[in-house]
């Protein structure tokens, strides 16, 4: 915020005395635990840091959609053609809500958007891994998004307001994709051995990159210690992490398959669950843009954005045009 | 169908026009020997479910590929209702014998489909695709409202929940075709392509024959429903002021089995993994 120069006839006296008392009244409220609207005063930084956030996180729900619509044409039941479409159309409708979230911080959908297409905005990285079997729409359900819900419930209660009641929803719809993951894996460990193969296969792939979804450890998480003062983030990445292995440790064995990791087990001193170092060396070289996928996936999304061009500027002519011949009726 | 459809019991009460009918809910009642259609209701439905199911298997691709947000949601949405129509059709046609929605869906041959030539139409650009979405609507709506009274209380019972979605599909693609004649000469020049491209399979869909003739009140005859939809479009291209193409109709012979040369790209996709593992539950 421009907060040193005179602008709208308010001088920079008159803008700092604002500022102070709007600081004031938003150390106030986080220290309350209580919600920041979007016409409060809020710091520069906590505007920022909101924005960098919530639009990777809606970016990631759009690129999010590509690994699964690769298998809604070749879905092998009806039924789970029919659930799969529900949960990447779920996807692009939690993409809608968290771009109106950030709109509510002063940057527009259309920014945002440019900024991905333009592979200037990161998006989580774990959707540069490739989908090449149906398995994989199971592995992504449970373990994807199980990951996705242990980091997102917490923000249900995010200090600002519109970003937290987001999640509300996106959290509950969330739960059902990662119940239908499950599903698919069960019902394919319980099948035929190749079945059951490529269900494993799956989850081994899966495991590293979903438990690098809650981000580098904690001392390497440069954003985090802010994100917890300003209370949006409630927990820590391996605090979040810790409970996900927790989570999958009793599920994988109703499922009957196993974790690609021989070292988890739950620290007694810490009460934690520890697991096997992961890669984060390959972590580094993904959201830098060098997985398997990126260029893929960013081509994708920019030629569907740059072809459906001709179609938004003909919403827009012809809203304008209506607009026109309804101010003349009102003139005649 | 018998008259048991009709009871109280748990599941038969939701069978009813206006109730909604879920294809579990064909399924269970097919399974249980609660509801069996006749050879021709079956060979029937076998058309109805054959031309929602390559539709949706067409409209579902452009979920994550769609010009706005908003429309991966419309189309999405679209392509899901086709979906359950599909699996209500196909669920019943298969109680005639002894098959499963999945068993029709994956396990036929392309000779063996019986959807019109317009479903299996390449998408194309979001124009094509609204024009055939904008036919596809304009001829599901006149045929559901009608079947609603068919005398198989199934097909009546499909039909009651197909309408309202396919009333909403009417709106969208009519809000659309309006849009794009009237937005750019980019899009008027591209909806006219697309109208241009689709319209030779418009005939098919209103093509009679000994089947639909055998149905009687049970079924709805393809030409009657003819006038209402030369209506339905000309009030809307006389808004958009385009005109009826004239391109003449094309051979169609999906109704008995005979396809475009895109069928079969189609079918081998939609069928693969099902193929891969016969037998196997997913």
């Amino acid at each position: 915020m421009a907060q040193n120069v005179q602008s709208g006839g308010v001088s920079t006296h008159e803008q700092s005395e604002l500022d102070a008392a709007g600081a004031e009244n938003f150390d106030a409220i986080i220290a309350r635990d209580s919600r920041i609207e979007p016409r409060d005063w809020m710091p520069e930084a906590y505007r920022r840091s909101l924005v960098r956030q919530i639009s990777q996180h809606a970016h990631s729900e759009i690129i999010g959609m590509q690994p699964e619509a690769n298998w809604i044409t070749r879905a092998p039941s009806l039924k789970r053609k029919s659930i799969l479409m529900a949960k990447v159309q779920d996807e692009a409708g939690h993409g809608l809500y968290l771009y109106s979230a950030a709109e509510t911080l002063g940057t527009s959908r259309d920014e945002m958007m440019d900024a991905l297409v333009a592979g200037k905005a990161r998006y989580s990285s774990i959707f540069n891994y490739p989908t090449p079997t149906w398995a994989d729409m199971g592995a992504i359900g449970w373990m994807v998004d199980g990951a996705a819900i242990c980091n997102q419930v917490p923000l249900c209660r995010a200090s600002y307001g519109p970003y937290g009641r987001a999640m509300v929803r996106v959290c509950k719809e969330e739960s059902f994709h990662q119940r239908q993951g499950f599903e698919i894996l069960l019902e394919l460990a319980n099948g035929t051995p190749e079945q059951k193969e490529m269900a494993q296969d799956a989850v081994n792939r899966w495991y590293a990159p979903s438990l690098m979804m809650f981000g580098p450890p904690d001392d390497d998480s440069p954003n985090s210690k802010q994100s917890m003062a300003w209370n949006i983030k409630r927990f820590s990445n391996d605090e979040l992490r810790s409970r996900f292995v927790g989570m999958m440790v009793e599920q994988v064995k109703v499922l009957g398959l196993t974790l690609p990791d021989t070292q988890i087990r739950f620290n007694e001193a810490t009460k934690k669950w520890d697991h096997a170092p992961l890669d984060w060396e390959e972590f580094k070289e993904v959201l830098a843009g060098r997985g398997p996928c990126n260029a893929q996936r960013l081509e994708r999304r920019r030629s569907a954005h740059e072809e459906g061009a001709w179609v938004r500027e003909a919403a827009t002519a012809y809203a304008e045009k209506q607009a026109a011949k309804n101010a003349q009726k009102v003139a005649a | 169908m018998t008259q048991s459809v009709g009871d109280s019991s748990a599941s038969a009460t939701r069978i009813t026009p206006g109730n909604a009918l879920r294809p579990e809910d064909i399924a269970q009642a097919t399974r249980q020997g609660a509801a069996k259609a006749s050879e021709d209701v079956a060979e029937y439905a076998l058309r109805l479910g054959d031309d929602a199911l390559i539709l949706a298997q067409r409209l579902s691709h452009w979920i994550s590929r769609a010009p706005e947000l908003e429309e991966d949601v419309a189309l999405g949405n679209i392509a899901l209702d086709q979906l359950g129509h599909a699996r209500s059709f196909l669920s019943y046609a298969g109680s005639a014998w002894g098959k499963s929605e999945d068993d029709l869906a994956y396990f036929r041959r392309e000779p063996e489909f019986r959807s019109a030539h317009l479903f299996e139409q390449p998408n194309g650009d979001f124009a094509a695709t609204i024009a055939r979405q904008f036919i596809v609507a304009n001829y599901q709506f006149p045929l559901y409202r009608e079947l609603t009274r068919s005398s198989d209380p199934m097909l009546a019972a499909i039909a009651a929940k197909a309408v309202k979605e396919v009333d909403y599909h009417l709106d969208h693609s009519t809000q659309w075709v309006l849009r794009l004649a009237g937005g750019t000469q980019e899009s008027r020049r591209r909806i006219i392509a697309g109208f241009k491209l689709m319209w030779p399979c418009v005939g098919e869909l209103f093509e009679d024959d000994e089947l639909t003739a055998r149905l009687g009140d049970a079924g709805v005859v393809p030409s009657s429903l003819r006038a209402e939809f030369d209506r339905g479009v000309a009030d809307v291209f006389t808004e958009a002021e385009l005109d009826v193409p004239a391109s003449p109709p094309a051979t169609g012979g999906g109704r008995h089995g005979r396809h475009s040369e895109h069928m079969g790209y189609l079918l081998a996709e939609m069928q693969v993994l099902a193929r891969e593992f016969p037998g196997a539950s997913w």
